[in-house]
């Protein structure tokens, strides 16, 4: 069962709305759409998201819906997107903006880490900042260098951040819009190889609040934690691991910070074994993190180590060769066989 | 008022001199200086002179408590009082000032209380005073970011079409930065309500304005953004002010940003813990000292018979009332609560910091029993 099947879950707030097919490009497209016309204080700006709608597509007619003055394209500076954004929202705008691609916001890293996530503290909370950071991010598309970075380490390590990764339709569109209702300040991870992946979904989605991890497969052998784009990779590994007598539970953790000790201890207690799953390089990583709250936390119910399926310790490869590096299921499964069972 | 700061869209080139409407003697100078500009009128400079005063006086007071250890570091504003009253002074209460470490007394003269305005420099974690209250944000220390911030601000002013305009401090050494470059361009493309003053006070730390930049001055960058440029004597309070007022009254009348470059010289050492002897000569500290834009205002004023002895002694006992106050105020410790380090992080809750407040409270809660935790 995945979370798209879970009425729980799944409330569509209007009542004659039905389910259409629809991509995570395409949900997040909608998730602007409406809070850009229920809320006269979001504005959206970047590179290339006006007529173009951005190179995914992801404010595709925003631009020509709502105006110039609501959705516009920017000089192309990220430093200057983000630092004229903190602006805007110190006047009383909540600004959602593009970085292009991942590695393409590093040029905003100091307004990001210097200036948004500490404005709030800084002030005593007197000036609160409700922006939201749109990164593309993670590779698999065929990307030439630049293009496929896993930067999330660098902002989850920033306290003042909020961090979330939508890995599915209905989360894309649910969690955008709980984002930019936020106080705080969001970085908002899109899963490039996940854009077009389709799934029916009932406009508008309410899933569960972003800042929680949900279970999107039940089983009782080992936990996956998963992300963004490797939520596919655990849900695959699941799948094969299961014909072979192996119940992997799947966690999709939706929030990187804050993290959700809650969902994700009581499963390990259950499975107690557990492994984390991420392209990024593993060093210094965000399983890092992980690896360690969690053995910290759920020592005595661990019968093995946690470990960590990501990339290599190398800059992001070539289109040719990142096959090679990105985190399979069947990584994932020979990693799990390493373990002492 | 010159015609070409008024003229909508036709950048005015920065003039060769720095505009001057006061020379050091007090005199005012012949019309070729002034660029169109023209001395304010007489209470205006007195005000101003008044402020600078003041803003001395507290300077130096903030200087002397600092070399007694009563705050963690001060960056003085000694000799930029011209540029940084003129800041204050051409901007109304609905503007908004984007201010650097450097001008804590700009800070003071728009109305912030000493102890607001100390309370970062002595050591607090956060900015003592509301930025809403005042219409200030808090001082910048990663430089030039500060610059967007206005741009931004002022940019969300004219969208909701509010007449405020945006005025950010810049040092001569951070508009190396790139921030300083996207601020000035994004404020061009979007002819936002901001004026960009950059004090030009020869020094960045230790390294001397030649190696920041080879162009003839910073004003002369203005044309490139398709901005006009003023390049302007920065201790001639009376041409900072009557070009400064000129930029806001552009930015507030739709005519978009404006950059002006101050010229002046950073008197004292960068901050307290920096030394001037290791890279400066005593002689340019002294050829400065005659160009002292206090000391310039006060001879005009005197030459034209506007200051009285009374008004002068009631400035002087002024100065030292505000003195008095901010020894008063930095006298005290502040009460500082470890536990609020958590409070102000985010808006939601956060389960993770609430356990390490915890955990922090209860380290706290053992030390004062005596007990080791
Ligand atoms: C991004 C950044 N780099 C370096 C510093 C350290 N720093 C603080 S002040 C300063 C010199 C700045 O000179 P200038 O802009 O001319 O201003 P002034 O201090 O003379 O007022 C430096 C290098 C900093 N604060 N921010």
């Amino acid at each position: 069962m995945t979370i798209l099947d879970d009425p729980k879950l799944l409330v569509a707030a209007d009542t004659d709305a039905h389910p259409t097919t629809v991509s995570i490009s395409s949900a997040l497209n909608a998730a602007l759409r409406d809070a850009l016309a229920d809320d006269p204080t979001v504005v959206i700006f970047g590179e290339d998201v006006g007529p173009l709608g951005g190179v995914f597509r992801v404010t595709d007619s925003l631009a020509h819906e709502f105006g110039e003055s609501r959705v516009w394209d920017s000089p192309l500076a990220e430093s200057g997107i983000v630092g004229t954004a903190i602006g805007m929202a110190m006047y009383g705008l909540r600004p959602v903006v593009e970085m292009q691609f991942d590695a393409f916001s590093y040029p905003a890293f100091e307004q990001i880490t210097s200036h948004l996530a500490k404005m709030a503290n800084r002030t005593k909370g007197r000036v609160t900042l409700p922006i939201v950071i749109r990164i593309p991010y993670a590779g698999g598309i065929g990307g030439v260098e630049h293009h496929s970075d896993s930067s999330e380490a660098y902002w989850t390590h920033t306290p003042g951040l909020t961090v979330v990764t939508p890995s599915n339709p209905a989360d894309a569109y649910s969690m955008l819009r709980e984002a930019i209702a936020s106080d705080d300040p969001v970085i908002f991870l899109e899963p490039k190889s996940r854009y077009w992946v389709k799934d029916v979904v009932t406009l508008p989605a309410r899933t569960a609040p972003m800042t929680r991890a949900l279970v999107l497969r039940e089983g009782t052998d080992v936990t996956l934690l998963a992300y963004g784009p490797t939520v596919k990779t655990a849900l695959q590994a699941a799948e094969i691991g299961a014909l072979e007598g192996l119940s992997i539970e799947v966690i999709d953790l939706r929030s990187l910070s804050p993290f959700d000790d809650e969902t994700v201890g009581s499963s390990v207690r259950k499975t107690s074994r557990a492994a984390v799953i991420h392209e990024a390089a593993q060093f210094g990583g965000y399983g890092a993190e992980v690896a360690a709250r969690v053995t910290e936390r759920q020592f005595f119910h661990l019968s093995a180590p946690i470990l960590r399926i990501a990339g290599f310790d190398i800059p992001y490869p070539s289109p040719k060769l990142e096959e090679h590096y990105l985190p399979t299921a069947e990584r994932v499964l020979a990693a799990l066989d390493t373990w002492e069972w | 008022m010159s015609d070409d700061v008024l003229t909508r869209g036709a950048p005015a080139l920065p003039t060769r001199l720095p505009i001057r409407l006061i020379d050091e003697n007090g005199d005012p100078v012949s019309t070729t200086r002034s660029a169109g500009f023209e001395i304010p009128d007489e209470d205006t400079i007195l005000s101003l002179y008044r402020r600078m005063v003041l803003a001395r006086r507290f300077d130096a007071q903030v200087t002397a408590l600092t070399r007694q250890g009563r705050l963690a570091t001060y960056p003085s504003a000694l000799g930029q009082e011209a540029c940084e009253i003129s800041a204050v002074a051409a901007l109304g209460r609905e503007d908004w000032l984007f201010p650097t470490y450097r001008d804590t007394i700009a800070l003071l003269t728009r109305g912030v209380s000493p102890v607001e305005i100390l309370s970062f420099f002595r050591g607090d974690w956060h900015t003592g005073f509301d930025p809403y209250e005042h219409r200030i944000s808090p001082q910048a220390t990663p430089l030039a970011t500060q610059a967007l911030h206005a741009v931004g601000l002022a940019t969300a002013a004219r969208l909701a079409s509010d007449s405020v305009v945006a005025l950010t401090m810049l040092g001569d050494g951070s508009t190396s930065e790139g921030d300083a470059h996207e601020a000035f361009n994004f404020a061009s493309v979007w002819q936002a309500p901001v004026v960009f003053l950059i004090q030009n006070n020869h020094w960045a730390i230790s390294v001397p304005f030649e190696k920041q930049s080879h162009a003839r001055t910073l004003a002369d960058r203005a044309i490139g953004y398709g901005m006009p440029g003023y390049f302007v004597d920065g201790n001639d309070v009376a041409a900072m002010f009557a070009v400064t007022s000129a930029a806001v009254g552009r930015a507030r009348s739709g005519g978009g940003p404006t950059m002006i470059e101050g010229l002046t010289y950073r008197m004292e050492a960068h901050t307290n813990s920096d030394d001037p002897r290791r890279y400066r000569e005593k002689s340019d500290e002294a050829k400065w000292k005659l160009l002292d834009p206090v000391e310039r205002i006060e001879k005009y004023l005197l030459n034209i018979g506007a200051l009285t002895d009374t008004v002068r002694m009631d400035i002087a006992e002024a100065g030292e009332v505000l003195a008095a106050a901010t020894r008063d105020a930095m006298n005290t410790e502040p009460v500082l609560d470890p536990l609020e380090l958590f409070d102000h992080v985010y808006r939601a809750d956060r389960p993770a910091l609430r356990e390490q407040r915890e955990f922090l409270a209860r380290e706290l809660a053992t030390a004062e029993d005596g007990s080791t935790p």
